[in-house]
Protein backbone atom coordinates (compact mmCIF):
# COMPACT_ATOMS: atom_id res chain seq x y z
CA UNK A 1 0.00 0.00 0.00
CA UNK A 2 1.75 3.44 -0.83
CA UNK A 3 2.25 5.53 2.18
CA UNK A 4 0.26 8.24 0.88
CA UNK A 5 -3.23 5.78 0.42
CA UNK A 6 -6.42 7.15 1.37
CA UNK A 7 -7.31 4.18 3.50
CA UNK A 8 -4.00 5.21 5.68
CA UNK A 9 -6.00 9.04 5.91
CA UNK A 10 -9.42 6.81 6.57
CA UNK A 11 -7.57 5.24 9.52
CA UNK A 12 -6.27 8.56 10.84
CA UNK A 13 -9.48 10.71 10.85
CA UNK A 14 -11.11 7.60 12.61
CA UNK A 15 -8.75 7.51 15.42
CA UNK A 16 -9.07 12.00 15.04
CA UNK A 17 -9.94 11.63 18.91
CA UNK A 18 -6.64 10.48 20.08
CA UNK A 19 -5.09 13.21 18.39
CA UNK A 20 -7.15 15.95 19.55
CA UNK A 21 -6.78 14.92 23.20
CA UNK A 22 -3.23 15.28 22.29
CA UNK A 23 -3.49 18.53 20.95
CA UNK A 24 -5.16 20.09 24.34
CA UNK A 25 -2.61 18.25 26.20
CA UNK A 26 0.20 19.97 24.14
CA UNK A 27 -1.42 23.28 25.07
CA UNK A 28 -2.80 22.75 28.22
CA UNK A 29 1.32 22.26 28.92
CA UNK A 30 2.57 25.56 26.53
CA UNK A 31 0.19 27.45 28.69
CA UNK A 32 0.81 26.28 32.27
CA UNK A 33 4.88 26.84 30.91
CA UNK A 34 4.15 30.45 29.57
CA UNK A 35 2.49 31.31 32.40
CA UNK A 36 5.56 30.05 34.43
CA UNK A 37 8.57 31.00 32.22
CA UNK A 38 6.33 34.89 31.71
CA UNK A 39 6.75 35.53 35.59
CA UNK A 40 10.30 34.12 35.83
CA UNK A 41 11.29 36.20 32.70
CA UNK A 42 9.84 39.64 34.15
CA UNK A 43 11.56 38.85 37.61
CA UNK A 44 14.71 37.93 36.44
CA UNK A 45 14.43 40.53 33.18
CA UNK A 46 13.79 43.76 35.59
CA UNK A 47 16.31 42.28 38.18
CA UNK A 48 18.77 41.90 35.34
CA UNK A 49 18.21 45.73 34.16
CA UNK A 50 18.41 47.39 37.77
CA UNK A 51 21.23 49.08 38.75
CA UNK A 52 21.74 46.58 42.08
CA UNK A 53 24.67 44.23 41.10
CA UNK A 54 24.01 41.00 43.18
CA UNK A 55 20.28 40.98 41.54
CA UNK A 56 22.24 41.48 38.22
CA UNK A 57 24.64 38.62 39.09
CA UNK A 58 21.85 36.01 40.49
CA UNK A 59 20.04 36.95 37.05
CA UNK A 60 22.82 35.88 34.92
CA UNK A 61 23.93 32.92 36.87
CA UNK A 62 20.11 31.45 36.12
CA UNK A 63 20.35 32.67 32.48
CA UNK A 64 23.26 31.19 31.62
CA UNK A 65 22.75 27.63 33.52
CA UNK A 66 19.17 27.37 31.55
CA UNK A 67 20.62 28.58 28.27
CA UNK A 68 23.15 26.14 27.71
CA UNK A 69 22.21 22.89 29.05
CA UNK A 70 19.96 20.76 27.57
CA UNK A 71 16.20 20.68 28.21
CA UNK A 72 16.17 17.14 28.14
CA UNK A 73 18.89 16.84 30.79
CA UNK A 74 16.39 19.14 32.94
CA UNK A 75 13.66 16.48 32.14
CA UNK A 76 15.00 13.42 32.85
CA UNK A 77 16.88 14.99 35.78
CA UNK A 78 13.79 15.85 37.69
CA UNK A 79 12.04 13.12 36.38
CA UNK A 80 13.79 10.59 36.25
CA UNK A 81 16.30 11.66 39.12
CA UNK A 82 14.05 13.48 41.97
CA UNK A 83 12.12 10.59 42.61
CA UNK A 84 15.52 8.55 43.54
CA UNK A 85 15.96 11.09 46.06
CA UNK A 86 13.02 11.54 47.69
CA UNK A 87 9.76 9.64 46.91
CA UNK A 88 7.54 12.81 47.50
CA UNK A 89 9.54 14.61 44.27
CA UNK A 90 8.08 12.32 41.84
CA UNK A 91 6.19 15.17 39.53
CA UNK A 92 4.28 13.65 36.77
CA UNK A 93 5.10 13.87 33.07
CA UNK A 94 2.70 16.46 32.65
CA UNK A 95 4.64 18.95 35.52
CA UNK A 96 8.10 17.92 34.57
CA UNK A 97 7.14 19.37 31.29
CA UNK A 98 5.76 22.65 32.81
CA UNK A 99 8.40 23.15 35.22
CA UNK A 100 11.28 22.48 32.91
CA UNK A 101 9.96 24.32 29.60
CA UNK A 102 9.11 27.21 31.74
CA UNK A 103 12.41 27.24 33.74
CA UNK A 104 14.16 26.87 30.28
CA UNK A 105 11.97 29.83 28.51
CA UNK A 106 11.57 32.01 31.18
CA UNK A 107 15.30 32.20 31.01
CA UNK A 108 15.00 33.34 27.31
CA UNK A 109 12.64 35.61 28.04
CA UNK A 110 14.04 37.07 31.01
CA UNK A 111 17.00 38.27 28.13
CA UNK A 112 14.39 39.24 25.95
CA UNK A 113 13.07 41.42 28.35
CA UNK A 114 16.36 42.88 29.51
CA UNK A 115 17.56 44.28 26.31
CA UNK A 116 14.21 45.25 25.64
CA UNK A 117 14.96 47.80 28.37
CA UNK A 118 18.23 48.51 27.55
CA UNK A 119 17.05 49.55 24.41
CA UNK A 120 14.79 52.29 25.28
CA UNK A 121 18.31 55.25 25.49
CA UNK A 122 18.99 55.97 28.82
CA UNK A 123 18.44 59.48 27.85
CA UNK A 124 15.04 59.06 27.92
CA UNK A 125 15.43 58.14 32.10
CA UNK A 126 17.67 61.30 32.41
CA UNK A 127 14.51 63.06 30.56
CA UNK A 128 12.46 62.07 32.75
CA UNK A 129 13.46 62.41 36.11
CA UNK A 130 14.94 65.87 35.32
CA UNK A 131 10.96 66.64 34.82
CA UNK A 132 10.04 65.74 38.28
CA UNK A 133 9.22 61.78 37.71
CA UNK A 134 9.76 59.47 39.95
CA UNK A 135 11.73 56.05 39.21
CA UNK A 136 8.50 54.10 39.31
CA UNK A 137 6.95 56.76 37.11
CA UNK A 138 9.30 57.19 34.47
CA UNK A 139 9.54 53.13 34.06
CA UNK A 140 5.64 52.81 34.04
CA UNK A 141 5.29 56.05 31.71
CA UNK A 142 8.24 56.03 29.79
CA UNK A 143 10.01 53.16 29.58
CA UNK A 144 8.13 50.34 29.41
CA UNK A 145 5.40 51.95 26.99
CA UNK A 146 8.76 52.01 24.19
CA UNK A 147 10.25 49.31 26.11
CA UNK A 148 7.21 46.40 25.22
CA UNK A 149 7.26 47.73 21.37
CA UNK A 150 11.01 46.22 21.35
CA UNK A 151 9.43 43.17 23.36
CA UNK A 152 6.77 42.02 21.80
CA UNK A 153 8.54 40.56 18.21
CA UNK A 154 11.23 38.72 20.43
CA UNK A 155 8.60 37.92 22.86
CA UNK A 156 6.08 35.65 20.71
CA UNK A 157 9.36 34.42 19.01
CA UNK A 158 9.89 32.61 22.57
CA UNK A 159 6.51 31.65 22.54
CA UNK A 160 6.46 29.67 19.59
CA UNK A 161 10.17 28.06 20.90
CA UNK A 162 8.36 27.24 23.98
CA UNK A 163 5.18 25.55 22.07
CA UNK A 164 7.89 23.59 19.75
CA UNK A 165 10.21 22.33 22.85
CA UNK A 166 6.46 21.07 25.11
CA UNK A 167 7.26 18.15 22.58
CA UNK A 168 10.71 16.84 24.41
CA UNK A 169 7.71 15.38 26.77
CA UNK A 170 7.51 12.79 24.31
CA UNK A 171 10.95 11.77 24.95
CA UNK A 172 9.71 11.01 28.44
CA UNK A 173 6.42 9.23 27.74
CA UNK A 174 3.90 12.09 27.78
CA UNK A 175 1.09 11.52 25.49
CA UNK A 176 1.54 14.93 23.38
CA UNK A 177 1.06 15.24 20.20
CA UNK A 178 4.84 13.87 18.84
CA UNK A 179 4.43 10.85 21.25
CA UNK A 180 0.88 10.01 19.71
CA UNK A 181 1.96 10.91 16.63
CA UNK A 182 4.93 8.23 16.87
CA UNK A 183 2.49 5.60 18.84
CA UNK A 184 -0.64 6.04 16.84
CA UNK A 185 1.47 5.49 13.32
CA UNK A 186 3.75 2.43 14.59
CA UNK A 187 1.05 0.61 15.75
CA UNK A 188 -0.55 0.98 12.13
CA UNK A 189 2.79 1.28 10.29
CA UNK A 190 1.75 4.47 8.44
CA UNK A 191 3.68 7.58 9.19
CA UNK A 192 2.84 10.16 7.18
CA UNK A 193 -0.69 11.05 7.64
CA UNK A 194 0.06 10.60 11.37
CA UNK A 195 3.42 13.10 10.86
CA UNK A 196 1.55 15.41 8.74
CA UNK A 197 -1.01 15.85 10.68
CA UNK A 198 1.06 16.85 13.94
CA UNK A 199 3.09 18.87 11.77
CA UNK A 200 0.06 20.78 11.04
CA UNK A 201 -1.21 21.51 13.96
CA UNK A 202 1.48 23.01 15.29
CA UNK A 203 1.46 25.06 12.51
CA UNK A 204 -1.84 26.22 13.31
CA UNK A 205 -0.51 26.81 17.02
CA UNK A 206 2.93 29.04 15.62
CA UNK A 207 2.62 30.07 12.61
CA UNK A 208 0.26 32.84 12.99
CA UNK A 209 2.22 33.69 16.44
CA UNK A 210 5.39 34.16 14.21
CA UNK A 211 3.21 35.87 11.91
CA UNK A 212 1.77 38.32 14.13
CA UNK A 213 5.84 39.03 15.87
CA UNK A 214 6.90 39.97 12.25
CA UNK A 215 4.01 42.39 11.63
CA UNK A 216 5.64 44.68 14.85
CA UNK A 217 8.90 43.89 13.98
CA UNK A 218 8.25 45.31 10.52
CA UNK A 219 5.85 48.13 12.27
CA UNK A 220 8.34 49.21 14.76
CA UNK A 221 11.27 49.74 11.92
CA UNK A 222 8.91 51.55 9.91
CA UNK A 223 7.57 53.58 12.99
CA UNK A 224 10.60 55.13 14.51
CA UNK A 225 13.72 53.68 15.21
CA UNK A 226 15.08 54.06 18.97
CA UNK B 1 28.12 3.53 50.64
CA UNK B 2 30.36 6.98 51.47
CA UNK B 3 29.96 9.35 48.64
CA UNK B 4 33.85 9.12 47.88
CA UNK B 5 33.03 5.70 47.48
CA UNK B 6 30.07 6.40 44.98
CA UNK B 7 32.90 8.59 43.47
CA UNK B 8 35.15 6.63 42.62
CA UNK B 9 32.80 3.75 41.06
CA UNK B 10 31.43 6.88 38.51
CA UNK B 11 34.78 8.90 37.73
CA UNK B 12 36.53 6.02 36.35
CA UNK B 13 39.08 6.61 33.30
CA UNK B 14 36.87 4.00 31.17
CA UNK B 15 33.70 6.09 32.05
CA UNK B 16 35.46 9.36 31.30
CA UNK B 17 36.48 7.76 27.75
CA UNK B 18 32.86 6.84 26.88
CA UNK B 19 31.73 10.50 27.54
CA UNK B 20 34.54 11.80 25.69
CA UNK B 21 33.75 9.93 22.69
CA UNK B 22 29.91 10.65 23.27
CA UNK B 23 31.10 14.33 23.40
CA UNK B 24 33.20 14.02 20.14
CA UNK B 25 30.18 12.47 18.42
CA UNK B 26 27.85 15.40 19.29
CA UNK B 27 30.43 17.92 18.17
CA UNK B 28 30.77 16.15 15.27
CA UNK B 29 27.63 16.18 14.06
CA UNK B 30 26.88 19.96 15.64
CA UNK B 31 29.74 20.98 13.26
CA UNK B 32 28.60 19.18 9.87
CA UNK B 33 24.97 20.29 10.62
CA UNK B 34 26.47 23.99 11.06
CA UNK B 35 28.31 24.01 7.97
CA UNK B 36 25.61 22.42 5.79
CA UNK B 37 23.14 24.14 7.47
CA UNK B 38 25.18 27.41 6.47
CA UNK B 39 25.56 26.79 2.69
CA UNK B 40 21.67 25.64 2.61
CA UNK B 41 20.61 28.66 4.57
CA UNK B 42 22.59 30.96 2.28
CA UNK B 43 20.98 29.53 -0.73
CA UNK B 44 17.25 30.27 0.80
CA UNK B 45 17.95 33.61 1.83
CA UNK B 46 19.16 34.60 -1.53
CA UNK B 47 16.50 33.11 -2.85
CA UNK B 48 13.59 34.35 -0.46
CA UNK B 49 15.19 38.02 -0.39
CA UNK B 50 15.59 38.11 -4.83
CA UNK B 51 13.28 39.09 -7.22
CA UNK B 52 12.36 35.84 -8.64
CA UNK B 53 8.58 35.17 -7.28
CA UNK B 54 8.72 31.45 -7.71
CA UNK B 55 11.87 30.77 -5.83
CA UNK B 56 10.66 33.10 -3.25
CA UNK B 57 7.41 31.22 -2.60
CA UNK B 58 9.34 28.29 -2.24
CA UNK B 59 11.99 29.39 0.11
CA UNK B 60 9.16 31.07 2.11
CA UNK B 61 7.26 28.14 2.49
CA UNK B 62 10.23 25.84 3.40
CA UNK B 63 11.27 28.22 6.21
CA UNK B 64 8.11 28.83 7.41
CA UNK B 65 6.73 25.29 7.91
CA UNK B 66 10.19 24.16 8.92
CA UNK B 67 10.39 27.01 12.29
CA UNK B 68 6.77 26.39 13.40
CA UNK B 69 7.38 22.54 14.31
CA UNK B 70 8.99 20.94 16.50
CA UNK B 71 12.59 19.52 15.61
CA UNK B 72 11.69 16.40 17.38
CA UNK B 73 9.12 16.10 14.41
CA UNK B 74 11.63 16.32 11.62
CA UNK B 75 14.03 13.66 13.21
CA UNK B 76 11.04 11.30 13.47
CA UNK B 77 10.02 12.40 9.65
CA UNK B 78 14.02 11.73 8.30
CA UNK B 79 14.64 9.01 10.47
CA UNK B 80 11.21 6.93 9.57
CA UNK B 81 10.52 7.67 6.44
CA UNK B 82 14.23 8.24 4.59
CA UNK B 83 15.43 5.31 6.70
CA UNK B 84 18.81 6.76 7.08
CA UNK B 85 21.83 4.80 9.12
CA UNK B 86 21.40 7.18 12.20
CA UNK B 87 24.39 9.54 12.10
CA UNK B 88 23.73 10.28 8.75
CA UNK B 89 20.05 10.71 9.70
CA UNK B 90 21.32 13.25 12.74
CA UNK B 91 23.02 14.91 10.77
CA UNK B 92 20.42 15.51 7.95
CA UNK B 93 17.43 16.23 10.24
CA UNK B 94 19.54 18.76 12.17
CA UNK B 95 20.62 20.16 8.24
CA UNK B 96 16.76 20.33 7.84
CA UNK B 97 15.40 23.01 10.42
CA UNK B 98 18.55 24.55 11.13
CA UNK B 99 19.04 25.83 7.77
CA UNK B 100 15.45 27.38 7.87
CA UNK B 101 16.93 28.79 11.34
CA UNK B 102 20.10 30.09 9.42
CA UNK B 103 18.60 31.29 6.42
CA UNK B 104 16.36 33.88 8.52
CA UNK B 105 19.28 35.33 10.11
CA UNK B 106 21.43 35.29 7.13
CA UNK B 107 18.39 37.53 5.37
CA UNK B 108 18.49 39.31 8.64
CA UNK B 109 22.44 40.39 8.05
CA UNK B 110 22.07 40.51 3.90
CA UNK B 111 18.84 42.85 4.45
CA UNK B 112 20.73 45.06 7.63
CA UNK B 113 23.39 46.67 5.14
CA UNK B 114 21.23 50.10 4.11
CA UNK B 115 20.46 50.25 0.83
CA UNK B 116 22.22 53.14 0.14
CA UNK B 117 25.30 51.09 0.46
CA UNK B 118 24.48 49.58 -2.86
CA UNK B 119 23.42 52.76 -4.61
CA UNK B 120 26.82 54.06 -4.00
CA UNK B 121 28.71 51.10 -5.24
CA UNK B 122 26.56 51.13 -8.88
CA UNK B 123 27.11 54.89 -8.76
CA UNK B 124 30.80 54.08 -8.56
CA UNK B 125 30.79 51.86 -11.75
CA UNK B 126 30.79 48.73 -9.70
CA UNK B 127 29.00 45.24 -11.18
CA UNK B 128 26.29 43.41 -8.68
CA UNK B 129 28.63 40.65 -8.14
CA UNK B 130 31.45 43.28 -6.98
CA UNK B 131 28.66 44.97 -4.81
CA UNK B 132 27.42 41.75 -3.50
CA UNK B 133 31.44 40.52 -2.03
CA UNK B 134 32.73 43.42 -1.88
CA UNK B 135 30.66 45.95 0.00
CA UNK B 136 27.47 44.10 0.87
CA UNK B 137 28.66 40.31 2.24
CA UNK B 138 31.80 42.18 4.25
CA UNK B 139 29.11 44.39 6.02
CA UNK B 140 26.47 41.46 6.31
CA UNK B 141 29.01 38.94 7.67
CA UNK B 142 29.55 41.24 10.52
CA UNK B 143 25.96 41.55 11.75
CA UNK B 144 25.18 38.19 11.33
CA UNK B 145 28.22 35.94 12.27
CA UNK B 146 27.95 36.08 16.34
CA UNK B 147 24.20 34.93 15.40
CA UNK B 148 25.32 31.77 13.28
CA UNK B 149 27.67 30.95 16.24
CA UNK B 150 25.29 30.99 18.67
CA UNK B 151 23.29 29.13 16.84
CA UNK B 152 25.74 26.31 17.52
CA UNK B 153 24.71 26.65 21.02
CA UNK B 154 21.22 25.17 19.85
CA UNK B 155 22.27 22.78 17.88
CA UNK B 156 24.42 21.18 20.38
CA UNK B 157 21.59 21.52 22.85
CA UNK B 158 19.26 19.80 20.77
CA UNK B 159 21.26 17.05 19.46
CA UNK B 160 20.41 15.19 23.13
CA UNK B 161 17.57 14.45 21.36
CA UNK B 162 19.06 11.57 18.89
CA UNK B 163 19.35 8.85 21.64
CA UNK B 164 16.41 9.15 22.69
CA UNK B 165 14.60 9.24 19.01
CA UNK B 166 17.26 7.25 16.60
CA UNK B 167 19.81 5.79 19.08
CA UNK B 168 22.36 7.69 18.12
CA UNK B 169 25.53 7.61 20.88
CA UNK B 170 26.10 11.28 21.16
CA UNK B 171 27.05 12.64 24.58
CA UNK B 172 23.73 12.50 26.17
CA UNK B 173 23.60 9.18 24.77
CA UNK B 174 26.99 7.79 26.56
CA UNK B 175 25.30 8.84 29.86
CA UNK B 176 22.25 7.03 29.61
CA UNK B 177 23.83 4.35 28.99
CA UNK B 178 26.36 4.69 32.16
CA UNK B 179 23.04 5.48 34.14
CA UNK B 180 22.46 1.95 33.59
CA UNK B 181 24.57 0.44 36.05
CA UNK B 182 24.05 2.76 38.72
CA UNK B 183 21.03 3.09 41.01
CA UNK B 184 22.26 5.36 44.05
CA UNK B 185 21.27 8.74 44.25
CA UNK B 186 24.61 10.43 44.72
CA UNK B 187 25.95 8.53 41.52
CA UNK B 188 23.35 9.28 39.45
CA UNK B 189 23.22 13.07 40.24
CA UNK B 190 27.34 12.83 39.87
CA UNK B 191 26.67 11.89 36.37
CA UNK B 192 24.18 13.92 35.49
CA UNK B 193 26.01 16.52 37.01
CA UNK B 194 29.27 15.40 34.77
CA UNK B 195 27.29 15.60 31.52
CA UNK B 196 25.52 18.62 32.55
CA UNK B 197 28.67 20.79 33.26
CA UNK B 198 30.80 19.94 29.78
CA UNK B 199 27.56 20.59 28.05
CA UNK B 200 27.44 23.94 29.94
CA UNK B 201 31.06 24.69 30.03
CA UNK B 202 31.13 24.02 25.89
CA UNK B 203 28.42 26.29 25.43
CA UNK B 204 29.15 28.74 27.59
CA UNK B 205 32.32 29.40 26.05
CA UNK B 206 30.49 29.59 22.30
CA UNK B 207 28.15 31.94 23.49
CA UNK B 208 30.22 34.40 25.65
CA UNK B 209 32.50 34.22 22.22
CA UNK B 210 30.00 34.81 20.33
CA UNK B 211 28.54 37.96 22.60
CA UNK B 212 32.39 39.33 22.37
CA UNK B 213 32.41 39.06 19.19
CA UNK B 214 28.87 41.66 18.57
CA UNK B 215 29.76 43.65 21.28
CA UNK B 216 33.54 44.36 19.06
CA UNK B 217 31.60 44.30 15.61
CA UNK B 218 28.80 46.53 17.06
CA UNK B 219 31.43 49.00 18.02
CA UNK B 220 33.90 49.43 15.26
CA UNK B 221 30.54 49.39 12.64
CA UNK B 222 29.35 52.61 11.28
Amino acid sequence: MSPFALERWQALFNDFGIFGKAFLYTLAISICALILALALGIIFGSMSASKNKFLKGVSRVYVELYQNIPLLIQFVVVYYGFPIVNEHLMLSAFWTAVLCVGLYHGAYISEVIRSGIEAVPRGQLEAAESQGFSYQESMRLIILPQAIRMIIPPLTNQVVNLIKNTSTIALIGGADLIFTAKSWSSGNLSFIPAFIAVGVLYFILCFPLATYGRKIEERNKDSYSI
Amino acid sequence: MSLSEQAQQVFTPANMKFLMEGLMLTLWISLLAIVFSTFFGTILAVMRNGKNKFFKILAGIYIEIVRNVPNLLWIFVIFLIFKLKSVPAGVTSFTVFTSAALAEIIRGGLNGVPNGQVEAGKSQGFSDFQILTIIVLPQAIRKMLPAIISQFVTVIKDTSFLYSTIALQELFGSSQILMGKYYQAGQVFMLYGTVALIYFVINFVISQFSRKLSKSWANSLE
